[in-house]
């Protein structure tokens, strides 16, 4: 809402002959000058529909700030963001057992699988998991070789008889953890790094860069400052 | 000797902590700034940050495991 406001206040201050006419009188005259609110910014950064930026940031790391136009750290969100979480796929996976075996939707008694809910913060490279696990619950196995299917479960009786007989080829939590050793847990903490940096990412698309204190104050103290300087020089 | 040492050092599971250093300092400094030599800066800074803490952690640690 308030963010709304600001793009307004914006427009206004555009146009300072709209400004008066729209506080001095009639709703006609308000409704013809403001047909259009302008994108919203915040420390000179355009950030457009801030809330479309932030879901397209959520679904495809730095997609949102290449719709701002903001295409240098669209590139470096997706590079660095991209690229960690597919290494924590490659950690976590082998050809033999299938890759991203450290993704995965899973809730039952022996494995609560917490870690999916920062890994999905990078969007849709996650978003497979819930696929596979949905799929798994109708009864059908997993694809792709078994990228980003959840574990067979340990016993049978934790699960239903559709869901065990859907992962009876898949290997179980034990095995993932003895044939990947630590890489594992690695794969892990790569993923979910990558899923809660993009949180930030989708932030950043959100309410623009957050600068620190001193920057700001820099950034306050500097527009005084020139308009000082363009006073001293119309002075005689 | 320095074989042993080498392969010791080179397969340290910590190595696999840089790149995540480096991921992890280059978005926190984008998020905070919008230039890419303020990104760049405060990227660095907050990566000599990670590593010295790391290093402090390890020297207290190196500290008790002497100690005990």
């Amino acid at each position: 809402m308030s963010r709304g406001r600001l793009g307004m206040a914006h427009g206004h201050a555009e146009g300072n002959h709209e400004l008066t006419l729209v506080f001095a009188g009639s709703k006609a005259l308000t409704a013809n000058t403001t047909p259009l609110a302008p994108p919203s910014r915040e420390h000179g950064v355009v950030l457009k529909d801030p809330a479309l930026a932030a879901l397209l940031a959520w679904l495809v790391p730095g997609l949102g700030h290449l719709y701002q136009g903001r295409i240098a750290k669209g590139i470096l969100f997706f590079v660095c963001l991209v690229s960690t979480f597919a290494y924590g796929c490659y950690l976590g996976g082998s050809s033999e057992l299938g890759w991203g075996r450290v993704v995965y939707v899973a809730w039952r008694d022996d494995d609560r699988r917490l870690a999916y809910l920062c890994q999905v913060g990078i969007g849709l490279p996650a978003l497979p998991a819930i696929v596979q696990a949905s799929l798994a619950k109708k009864g059908k196995p997993p694809r792709w070789n078994g990228f980003m299917a959840p574990p067979r479960p340990e016993a049978f009786g934790q699960v239903g008889e559709d869901f065990a007989q859907a992962l009876s080829n898949q290997p179980t939590l034990d095995e993932l953890h003895f044939q990947l050793r630590s890489y594992f847990d690695l794969g892990t903490a790569y993923t979910m790094i990558a899923g809660l940096l993009n949180i930030l990412a989708v932030y950043d698309a959100w309410g623009g860069p957050v600068l620190p204190e001193s920057a700001r104050k820099e950034d306050d103290e500097g527009e005084p400052e020139e308009k000082k300087q363009t006073t001293r020089k119309q002075q005689p | 000797m320095n074989g042993l040492l080498f392969a010791a050092v080179a397969t340290n599971p910590l190595w696999y902590a840089l790149p995540l250093i480096v991921v992890v300092s280059l978005v926190y400094a984008a998020t905070r700034h919008e230039d890419a030599v303020s990104i760049l800066t405060h990227a660095l800074r907050i990566g000599v940050w990670i590593v010295g803490f790391m290093l402090s952690v390890f020297a207290v640690l190196s500290l008790i495991s002497w100690l005990v």
